[in-house]
């Protein structure tokens, strides 16, 4: 599983431009965020849905990325139908499950899942560095476009690094156990993957400064606004502000 | 265009380089061996001035560098090829990477397609614009990251070990590439079938110094000597 296992594409989606793109997301997901209401909120979610069809993504891979949010949404699940007081619904053995506290994750739930999945199909579906190229362009400083930019490149380094080690520690037959080799084995894996993800990223470096590196991304392709960038545009402001008087 | 005077280099307490005088001229071509460790990619390294000698005097293209800042202009002039391409890919696709340093050059993006689709073809990898970096072969690694160096048009080229990985095709291609050009350049290798047929002249590192270096003839000892030193 690739961190940019999305960018690469040739759908409708992945033309636009990702200004528009980033726009949209922006918009829509600051909507999403404030949003309270459930009916709202569920609506929200045809929005993404649509998109991520549009994209053709695969179901599986675009589902296992939902997985890891809604591994964050189950703790909520955990907690808050107990604790958040309010009209109560029923008991649990000895606790007592409220109203207030389920509608509170159902719309935590709903909301999560619909600003992520517009990310997956929105930002995921562009390289990395046309959205550094776009953030560039709509005025983000140039510091916090490099730390963005910079930011996912190691990570994708650290990815690989992990995945390395990993295959070298199998081909020897490593199988994980409880006991003391197998925590010793992980502590040796994490601790290398930091050395040499670092001393990597700092040789990436080294070879990007030989080829001319002052400081500066430039980009191949250049983005122009088209038809579809403001159907895209408009669709998602008018479909975001339906969201905003939906109650 | 390159000229070192009694460099000396360690690695905190290990040390490598213990006062290397060498030089390149125009139109040179001159290989580096040297036993495994002796500090031929550290040599190179002090060129690009990605490691600072202890002491020593660096002069390239008729300056002394000592700081980083005087290296940026040698760093667009000379191609330095990584021993590890893992290093060198850093962009999504092959287009990207290869159009990376024309790009840093100031081209437009129209003129850093032309040279991308130029260099490519030069090393038969026509169509390879859209494929992933971190997906290709060892090979094929090793022949992107040389048309990233060589997009940039080079005056000087260095090549820590170019032919690991390659098969005898690429490798006979890359040494007509080489040979019919009229670079200058440096190159790594323990392939010394290829150094001897790509350079004209052979110097070895080793115990931190470099020996024979003034001869510039190849001459039967200087091979026979490298050979040994291969071993
Ligand atoms: N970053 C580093 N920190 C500490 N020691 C290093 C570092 N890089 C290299 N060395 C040491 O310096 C010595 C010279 O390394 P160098 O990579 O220059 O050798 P080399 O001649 O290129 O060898 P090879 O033929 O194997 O590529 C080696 O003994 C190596 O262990
Ligand atoms: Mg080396």
């Amino acid at each position: 599983m690739g961190i940019a296992e999305f960018s690469h594409g040739d759908s409708l989606i992945h033309k636009l431009d990702p200004r528009a793109k980033i726009s949209v997301a922006l918009i829509f997901s600051v909507v999403v965020a404030v949003g309270r209401s459930i009916p709202a909120s569920a609506a929200a979610l045809l929005f993404p849905v649509i998109l991520t069809m549009l994209a053709r993504m695969s179901m599986r891979s675009v589902l296992s990325r939902l997985a890891v949010v809604n591994g964050f949404v189950l703790f909520v699940w955990m907690f808050l139908p107990f604790t958040f007081k309010g009209e109560a619904l029923g008991s649990l053995g000895p606790l007592t499950v409220y109203r207030e506290g389920v509608l509170h994750c159902v719309l935590i739930t709903l909301k999560s899942n619909a600003i992520v999945l517009c990310a997956i199909a929105l930002l995921g579906t562009s390289s990395v560095f046309d959205l550094v190229h776009a953030l560039g362009h709509m005025g983000v400083p140039d510091k916090l476009v490099h730390l963005f930019f910079f930011c996912f490149r190691y990570l994708q380094v650290i990815h690989e690094q992990y995945v390395r080690l990993l295959r070298a520690m199998k081909i020897r037959g490593f199988k994980p156990r409880t006991d003391m080799h197998t925590y010793r084995s992980y502590a040796y894996l994490v601790g290398m993957l930091l050395v040499r993800s670092f001393h990597r990223s700092e040789r990436i470096l080294t070879a990007m400064k030989c080829r001319g590196f002052k400081g500066k991304l430039y980009i191949l392709h250049h983005y122009n606004m088209k038809k579809s960038d403001y159907v895209l545009a408009a669709s998602g402001t008018l479909y975001s502000a339906m969201l905003l008087v939906m109650v | 265009m390159i000229r070192l005077r009694n460099i000396r280099f360690s690695y905190g307490s290990r040390s490598v380089l213990n006062g290397v005088d060498f030089s390149l001229d125009r139109r040179e071509r001159v290989g580096l061996v040297g036993p495994n460790g002796a500090g031929k990619t550290t040599l190179c390294q002090i060129i690009m001035g990605l490691q600072m000698p202890d002491s020593g005097e660096v002069e390239i293209f008729g300056k002394i560098r000592r700081q980083e800042k005087d290296f940026e202009d040698v760093r667009s002039r000379i191609g330095f090829l990584f021993q590890d391409a893992d290093d060198q890919l850093f962009c999504p696709t092959v287009l990207e990477d290869v159009a990376f340093g024309p790009l840093n050059l100031g081209k437009s993006p129209q003129e850093a397609k032309a040279i991308v689709s130029e260099t490519l073809a030069s090393l038969n990898l026509q169509g390879y614009e859209e494929r992933i970096t971190y997906q290709l072969s060892g090979g094929e690694k090793r022949l992107v990251s040389l048309a990233t160096v060589l997009a940039m048009e080079p005056d000087i080229l260095i090549l820590d070990e170019p032919t690991t990985g390659l098969d005898e095709e690429t490798t006979c291609r890359l040494l007509e590439i080489l040979t019919s050009s009229d670079l200058t350049y440096l190159i790594i290798s323990h392939d010394l079938e290829f150094v001897r047929q790509s350079t004209n002249s052979i110097v070895t590192l080793r115990n931190g110094v470099l020996e024979n270096a003034g001869c510039r003839e190849m001459g039967e000892g200087v091979t026979g000597r490298a050979m040994i030193a291969q071993r």
